[in-house]
């Protein structure tokens, strides 16, 4: 594991050197600020550099996507975000942009083209199955987890919002490792409980909370590693594996630290 | 006569609904017309949906079978009972009337043994989604009588049948031979002591029963949450094509936006834009006529309601409640004498801030849905009025607006901090 020679250009860089890169990431605000998240950002970039694609990110011109003002009702706030959003995707014209989030993805691939901003938006796991179809990515025999029970939680926003199934799975398949489904799968998947914005305030009173109520289920399938594809997802579900005190047993990774810890990034 | 008072009610109804889902505003969604009729053949007409839980799947299915091609004989009652005549169709049809007719009693078999099934998952096997809190008095009342009605029916045409056969048999005229039916020949026994006269008198009185009972049901259905085996077909066909993440843009915020940002505005920028009127919804005249006639399409199953992961923890929130919500108001809206102005409102008198916040926006009640009524809308619109028209999104939703605002991200982060993360990797 190194974390050097790793280069992380920014849009600006690149244009001041009038070029273009062919993907733009976008981190995200959890990719960006997030402790937990800021991994599978950093994991990501290592497999951009392995790779050796060209790709940039906007920095500290990156913005909220505005999606979860969207979701709690405040179009206002959403419409001011994603129209100076597109005035800086647009003003470095920006084709292609590959993003970690579902949430980022499901804003700028749906909601953007409404307010003018037109792109051609991938998320994370695609993107990874991709480089696997294309054997850009190759998980290397005897990679650590060969073997391991994992189960994946579906993302609302990839899974039911945008049918993103198969690629998630497909790149954990490459790893080698049993694929259990937990009862609740795909289109029936469980919401992890932090989407509509909930992800920013307490939950309504109830006699439980969503994401243990997930947790359990994904504990239950037996399996030692719970991937996601989602930083609200991972967070939920780490808090949830916590509040179950199984963190020794049960592990929350996201797809990106799977592959890059499988190809020793 | 009969007829015709049906026919009347059924239109004033018809009209009361067109009126209730009138109080909508526009939305179009005549785009696209094949892939909504494919949507339309495949969900309402194929019942795609349906077939996520089997069993009910198939019961539901004889039932919605046996009522489509069971009406057909109808059809031939309402000819008879106009014309005077007696099951007109026998002398034409021949040996293939026999067989329709039996095909029709094995469908009335199948109806009944389904609606005794349904009745027991109900009322004894208690399925979860069949008893919460929304599903007291009149749902549950409701329900139950749509069920014993389609029995009670299923037995008077198998009944009749039976009556017919023993008439046949001992000669009564205008009585045509139908052959023999399979399934209502078991009845036989019952009529086979009395006198011919008595026997018509039983065979009328069923024959009777049952065209009333269906004309009566037909009505019935209107004023019921069964609305859904005429409304399933509209409501599929009108439904959102778009992925279900994408919440649809309110063109009105997005001029006030532009003229902020000093962008131009499409159209003349100098008139002020037309009255925008509310942004969001406080009553059911501020949803879309979409979400109206989703109301009205609603059976009440609850399937929406057995997904939803705030109900599955214990929360208000309750998708079926929303619907079933939104068409009391739009009902309570046109029968009391003020309208919209009766103090009242879809938010607040029938829907609480506590269960349209408790949504997670997974869409897991949409995809439940079998026959595509959209609830995440109504409340994504009444959202929108708590946070632009009264400022009452919950606290911390205001903090999250306003980091948003300051700091361009959800948290308290500053901007400049944005990039921090890739220090440690560049070195």
């Amino acid at each position: 594991m190194s974390d050097s020679k790793n280069i992380i250009p920014t849009m600006a860089e690149m244009n001041a050197k009038g070029e273009s890169p062919e993907i733009l990431f976008w981190v995200g605000c959890a990719g960006s600020f997030d402790d937990r998240y800021k991994s599978v950002t950093k994991a990501f970039v290592k497999i951009l550099n392995k790779v050796g694609i060209s790709f940039a990110v906007l920095g500290q011109e990156e913005s909220c996507t505005g999606d979860p003002a969207r979701r709690a009702g405040n179009e206002f706030l959403f419409q001011m975000q994603a129209m100076s959003n597109i005035q800086v995707l647009d003003g470095y014209n920006v084709k292609k942009i590959v993003t970690a989030c579902p949430h980022c993805f499901n804003t700028l691939k749906n909601e953007y083209p409404e307010l003018g901003g037109n792109y051609e938006v991938i998320h994370h796991s695609t993107f990874l199955q991709q480089l696997i179809d294309e054997g850009k990515v190759k998980p290397a025999d005897g990679n650590p987890f060969e073997g391991e029970k994992i189960t994946y939680h579906d993302s609302c926003y990839l899974g039911r919002s945008n049918n993103v199934y198969e690629a998630p799975r497909r790149v954990l398949e490459a790893l080698d490792v049993e694929l259990v489904e937990m009862k609740r799968c795909k289109t029936n998947g469980l919401c992890c409980g932090a989407g509509g914005a909930q992800m920013f305030k307490d939950s309504e009173p109830g006699a439980k909370e969503i994401n243990v109520e997930r947790t359990e289920e994904a504990i239950d399938t037996g399996a030692n590693i719970i991937a996601s594809a989602c930083p609200f997802c991972l967070t939920m579900l780490a808090d949830g594996v916590k509040a179950k005190d199984k963190e020794s047993e049960v592990k929350v990774f996201d797809l990106a630290e799977l592959i890059a810890k499988a190809e020793d990034l | 006569m009969v007829l015709a008072v049906a026919s009347y009610l059924l239109a004033r109804r018809y009209k009361f609904i067109k009126k209730g889902i009138s109080l909508g505003k526009p939305l179009d969604r005549t785009d696209r017309s094949s892939e909504r009729w494919r949507s339309m053949f495949l969900v309402a007409f194929g019942q795609k949906k349906m077939f996520k839980n089997p069993l009910p799947a198939f019961l539901h299915l004889f039932v919605y079978a046996g009522f489509l091609i069971i009406n057909l004989e109808v059809l031939e009652f309402i000819i008879d009972g106009l014309a005077g005549t007696h099951r007109i169709f026998a002398p034409y049809l021949g040996g293939f009337y026999t067989v329709l007719i039996n095909f029709f009693e094995f469908l009335a078999v199948a109806v009944l043994t389904a609606c005794v099934v349904f009745l027991i998952r109900r009322n004894i096997i208690k399925v979860p989604r069949f008893h919460k809190p929304e599903m007291k008095k009149w749902p549950t009342l409701d329900a139950n009588l749509i069920l014993f009605t389609e029995i009670i029916l299923m037995m008077a045409i198998l009944k009749m049948n039976a009556a017919d056969q023993v008439l046949q048999a001992k000669g009564a005229a205008h009585y045509t031979h139908t052959g023999t039916l399979f399934f209502s020949s078991f009845f036989m026994p019952f009529f086979e002591n009395f006198e011919i006269g008595t026997l018509i008198i039983f065979e009328r009185a069923f024959w009777w029963f049952h065209i009333v009972g269906i004309l009566g049901f037909a009505v019935y259905v209107t004023y019921s949450k069964h609305l859904h085996i005429f409304l399933a077909f509209p409501n599929t066909y009108f439904a959102n094509l778009n992925p279900m993440g994408k919440i649809a843009n309110m063109d009105s915020v997005t001029n006030e936006v532009k003229l902020m940002l000093g962008m131009p505005v499409e159209g003349d920028a100098a008139t002020p834009p037309a009255e925008v009127g509310r942004f969001g919804a406080k009553d059911v005249n501020d949803l879309s006529w979409k979400s109206l006639m989703d109301s009205f399409t609603c059976t009440e199953c609850g399937r929406c309601t057995a997904e939803c992961p705030a109900n599955q923890t214990g929360k208000k929130l309750s998708p079926r409640a929303i619907m079933m919500a939104t068409r009391d108001r739009v009902e309570d809206v046109l029968t009391n004498d003020k309208g919209l102005e009766n103090g009242k409102s879809l938010l607040n008198s029938f829907i609480s801030k506590e269960e349209i916040n408790a949504c997670t926006s997974c869409n897991a009640c949409v995809e439940a849905c079998p026959v595509l009524i959209d609830p995440l809308s109504i409340i994504l619109e009444l959202r929108r009025y708590v946070s632009m028209e009264e400022s009452g999104s919950p606290a911390a939703w205001n903090s999250m607006f306003q980091n948003i605002e300051t700091n361009f991200a959800p948290w308290k982060f500053a901007p400049t901090d944005r990039f921090n993360w890739a220090d440690d990797l560049k070195n």
